[in-house]
C-alpha cells in the first residue's frame, strides 16, 4: 500500500497539450467561453453581424477622407448645409454654397468633377450624405458610452447587493423592480425632456436619460449569478485554504459570474442606439444639423404627407440606422443562442 | 484504548442550525437542525470515519468545524485553540493548518484559473514563498499527487475526475496541513478510480503524518481507511468505536442495520448475513422527533422509553460511545 498506482493516462494527455498555447484573450474570457467565441466565428448570423458593424467601424474611421469637413478646422459633426430654403432637393443635385472641397475618390469613382448633394437635401438644405456617413460616429460614440455606462452601474450596483445580501439586498432589488416595472423608453423621454432645457441641447441630455433608466437588468443579471456562484465548491474551497474576501469577489466569484452580463451588454447596443434614434426623432436631444441619424430622420415629421416625393430623407438614414442595428443584434443572437444551453445548464 | 494518543481536535457539543425565513418581513419560522450536538475528538494521526445517510448533516458537520459556517454553539478546539472564537485574520492564518477536500471534483475547481494558479493560490495568499518558489512547489506537489508537473499551465476541464480530485488533493497539501476534513473526496468517482484515490490519500497521511476526518456516507467507503468511525444520524452521533469494535460488535440498531448493507468478502459469512431493512423515511430535520431521535425507524424501539428522554452519549466500554437507551 505504499506504492501509488499511477493514473496512466498522464502521458497521453501530454501528448494532446504539449503544443498548445494559451493566449492573453483566452486568459480573460476562459477557456470554455474561448471555445464558444472561437466557435461562433463560424456562424453564419455572427458573421453578418460582424461584417456589418466592421464596415460601420471602417465608414467611421474614413469618415473625414468619404465626406471631408468644408473647412479643416470646422466642426464635422455639424453638418454643412447649402443654403436655407425649406424645401428637400433631390439626389443628384449640385451644391451651390458651402461647398467642401470633394473627397479623392468621387471623381474617379463618378466621372463627374462637381460635388453632388448624392443622398439628396433635407429641410434647411443638410446634406443627408453627410448626415449618413457622419452619423456613424455619433452611433458607435452614443451607442457604446451608454452601454458601457450602465454596464458599469448595473455591475457595481448588482455585485454590492448579492455581497451584503439580506436587507441591503431586498431594498436595493425592490428599487430596481420598481425602476423596471417603468416603460423605460417613454422615462428616459420625460428625463430628457427635463433635462434639455436645463443643460442645453446635444447629446448629453439624451444619454443621462437612457443611462438612467438602463442599467437594472445588468444589475438584476449580475445578482443572480454572483450569488449563485457565491455557492459553487471552489469558492468555499478559496475560503478553505484562506483567501481574503475582496480577492475571492474578484478572482473566483466575478470573473465566472460576468459572462452572460457582457453578452447582454453585446445585445443591448443596438437597442440603445434605437432608442437614442427614437428620443432624437421626436425632436429631444442634438440640435439641427447634428451628425445623428434620428436627428435627420425627425425632418420627415413635417413631410410625413409627400415622402412619395422626398423618400430619401427617410431612406438613406433608415438603412443606415437598420442596418446598423442589425448587425449588432446579428452578433448578440448568435451569441446568446450559444450561450443560452450552457447559462440555463448552470446554477 | 486511546489514551496514550495526543488529541489534535475536540469538538464539543457542536451545534449548526440553518434559520428557515418566510414572509415578507423575513421573519424566522424555525431552522434546519442540521448538526445538532456533537462530540468528540479526533487523535493525532488518525483517521476518523464519519459515516451517515444523505442529508444526515455530515458534510455541514465538516463544514462547521472548519468555521465555513459559524456554529450556532458549541466549541471546536484545535490544537488548544477554540477555532469558533476565531475572526478574520487569526482565522485565516488557522486555516493553514486545517484544510478540507470536496466531494465533487467537478465543481470544486476554479474553471477560470490554471491548475498551477489553483494548487499555488494556497501559498500566494498566505505570502509563503516568492513567485519562483510557488512554480517549483506546484511541480512538486503535482509530482506528490501522481500528476505530471507540466499540467501546471492547463484547466481543470482538461482533466478527468480522478485527475481532478487529485489537483484538490494538492492544493490541500499546499500549506502542509495538519488536520484535513475529506468530504466524500471519492463518492463521486468512478470504482475504478476510488481505489487509487484511497491510497493515494493513505501514502500522503503516512508520509506527511496528516490526519484526517473522512467523510462517507456508507460504511463500506470507510471500513479501509479509518482508524475510527462514528456514525451519524440526523444530526447527532449515534456510536463512535475503534474500527474493529464497530465492524464486528455495532451497539446501536442503526449501525446494525448500516453495517447490514455492507457486504462481506467470507462467502461464508456472506451467506448467512442477516439484513434489517430501515422502515421509513429519514425524518425532517426541522422538527427531529422527541427523544431518540431514530425512533421512528428503530427496530426494536420502546414506547415510554425511546421517545421520554434523549438517550446519553455514552461510553459503553472504554473507547465505545453509544447513544441507546437499550444498551
Ligand atoms: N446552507 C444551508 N442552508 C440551509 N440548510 C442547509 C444548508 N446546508 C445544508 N442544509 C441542510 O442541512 C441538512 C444536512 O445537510 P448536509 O449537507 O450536511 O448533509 P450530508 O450528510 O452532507 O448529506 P450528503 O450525503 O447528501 O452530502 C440537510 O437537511 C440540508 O438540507
Ligand atoms: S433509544 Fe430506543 S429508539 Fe433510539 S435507538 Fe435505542 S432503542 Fe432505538
Ligand atoms: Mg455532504
Amino acid at each position: 500500500m505504499t506504492e501509488t498506482t499511477p493514473t496512466g493516462d498522464n502521458s497521453l494527455l501530454e501528448a494532446t497539450f504539449a503544443t498548445r498555447k494559451i493566449g492573453w484573450f483566452e486568459k480573460f474570457v476562459g477557456p470554455e467561453n474561448f471555445r464558444i467565441l472561437v466557435g461562433l466565428l463560424k456562424t453564419p448570423a455572427s458573421i453578418i453581424g460582424l461584417s456589418l458593424i466592421l464596415t460601420y467601424v471602417v465608414i467611421g474611421i474614413l469618415a473625414p477622407v468619404i465626406a471631408p469637413p468644408v473647412k479643416p478646422n470646422a466642426d464635422p459633426y455639424s453638418i454643412p448645409r447649402d443654403g436655407f430654403s425649406s424645401d428637400p432637393k433631390p439626389m443628384g443635385s449640385e451644391w451651390k454654397r458651402n461647398k467642401p472641397p470633394e473627397p479623392f475618390w468621387y471623381k474617379p469613382l463618378t466621372g463627374n468633377d462637381k460635388w453632388v448633394h448624392l443622398f439628396g437635401t433635407s429641410e434647411g438644405q443638410y446634406d443627408i450624405f453627410y448626415y449618413v456617413i457622419w452619423g456613424v460616429r455619433t452611433a458607435f460614440f452614443t451607442g457604446l458610452l451608454v452601454t458601457f455606462a450602465t454596464l458599469v452601474i448595473g455591475v457595481i450596483y448588482g455585485s454590492i447587493s448579492a455581497y451584503y445580501g439580506g436587507m441591503v439586498d431586498n431594498i436595493m432589488m425592490r428599487l430596481v423592480d420598481v425602476l423596471m416595472i417603468l416603460p423605460s423608453l417613454l422615462a428616459a423621454l420625460i428625463l430628457a425632456a427635463v433635462l434639455t432645457p436645463r443643460i442645453g441641447k446635444s447629446l448629453i441630455p439624451v444619454m443621462t436619460a437612457l443611462i438612467a433608466f438602463g442599467w437594472m437588468g445588468y444589475a438584476r443579471i449580475i445578482r443572480g449569478d454572483i450569488l449563485s456562484v457565491k455557492e459553487r465548491d471552489y469558492v468555499l474551497a478559496a475560503r478553505v485554504v484562506g483567501v481574503k474576501d475582496s480577492r475571492i469577489l474578484f478572482r473566483h466569484i466575478i470573473p465566472n459570474a460576468i459572462f452572460p452580463t457582457l453578452v447582454l451588454a453585446s445585445l443591448a447596443i443596438g437597442d440603445v442606439v434605437l432608442a437614442f434614434a427614437a428620443l432624437s426623432f421626436l425632436g429631444i436631444g442634438t440640435e439641427v444639423g447634428y451628425a445623428d441619424w434620428g436627428q435627420v430622420l425627425s425632418f420627415a415629421r413635417n413631410w410625413i404627407t409627400a415622402l412619395d416625393q422626398y423618400w430619401y430623407i427617410v431612406v438613406w438614414p433608415g438603412l443606415a440606422l437598420v442596418f446598423f442595428v442589425m448587425g449588432w443584434n446579428l452578433l448578440g443572437d448568435a451569441l446568446r443562442d450559444v450561450l443560452d444551453p450552457r447559462m440555463r445548464g448552470r446554477s | 484504548m486511546e489514551t496514550q494518543n495526543e488529541v489534535l481536535l475536540k469538538v464539543d457539543n457542536l451545534v449548526k442550525h440553518f434559520p428557515i425565513y418566510r414572509g415578507v418581513f423575513q421573519r424566522q419560522v424555525g431552522a434546519v437542525h442540521a448538526v445538532d450536538g456533537i462530540s468528540f475528538d479526533v487523535y493525532k494521526g488518525e483517521t476518523l470515519g464519519l459515516v451517515g445517510e444523505s442529508g444526515c448533516g455530515k458534510s455541514t458537520a465538516g463544514r462547521t468545524i472548519l468555521q465555513l459556517y459559524k456554529p450556532t454553539s458549541g466549541s471546536v478546539d484545535f490544537q488548544g485553540v477554540d477555532l469558533a472564537t476565531l475572526k478574520g485574520e487569526e482565522l485565516r492564518h488557522m486555516r493553514k493548518k486545517i484544510q478540507m477536500i470536496f466531494q465533487d471534483p467537478y465543481a470544486s475547481l476554479n474553471p477560470r484559473m490554471t491548475v498551477g494558479d489553483i494548487i499555488g493560490e494556497p501559498l500566494m495568499v498566505h505570502n509563503v514563498a516568492t513567485p519562483k518558489e510557488i512554480e517549483e512547489r506546484v511541480a512538486d506537489l503535482l509530482n506528490k499527487v501522481n500528476l505530471n508537473p507540466a499540467f501546471a499551465s492547463r484547466y481543470p476541464h482538461e482533466f478527468s475526475g480522478g485527475q481532478r480530485q487529485r489537483i484538490g488533493i494538492a492544493r490541500a497539501l499546499a500549506l502542509q496541513p495538519d488536520f484535513i476534513v475529506c468530504d466524500e473526496p471519492i463518492s463521486a468517482l468512478d470504482v475504478s478510480i476510488q481505489a487509487q484515490v484511497v491510497n493515494l490519500l493513505e501514502d500522503l497521511q503516512a508520509q506527511f503524518g496528516l490526519t484526517y476526518l473522512f467523510i462517507a456516507h456508507d460504511l463500506s467507503m470507510v471500513r479501509h481507511i479509518s482508524t475510527r468511525v462514528a456514525v451519524m444520524y440526523l444530526g447527532i452521533i449515534v456510536e463512535l468505536a475503534d474500527r474493529k469494535t464497530l465492524y464486528t460488535n455495532p451497539l446501536h440498531p442503526y449501525s446494525q442495520a448500516l453495517l447490514s448493507a455492507v457486504p462481506v468478502a467470507d462467502p461464508v459469512v456472506e451467506e448467512k448475513r442477516k439484513r434489517v431493512i430501515l422502515e421509513g423515511d429519514v425524518p425532517s430535520p426541522v422538527n427531529p422527533p422527541s427523544g431518540c431521535r431514530f425512533r421512528t425507524r428503530c427496530p426494536i424501539a420502546k414506547p415510554g422509553v425511546c421517545d421520554a428522554s434523549k438517550p446519553e452519549f455514552r461510553e459503553v466500554d472504554p473507547g465505545h460511545f453509544v447513544a441507546c437507551h437499550l444498551v
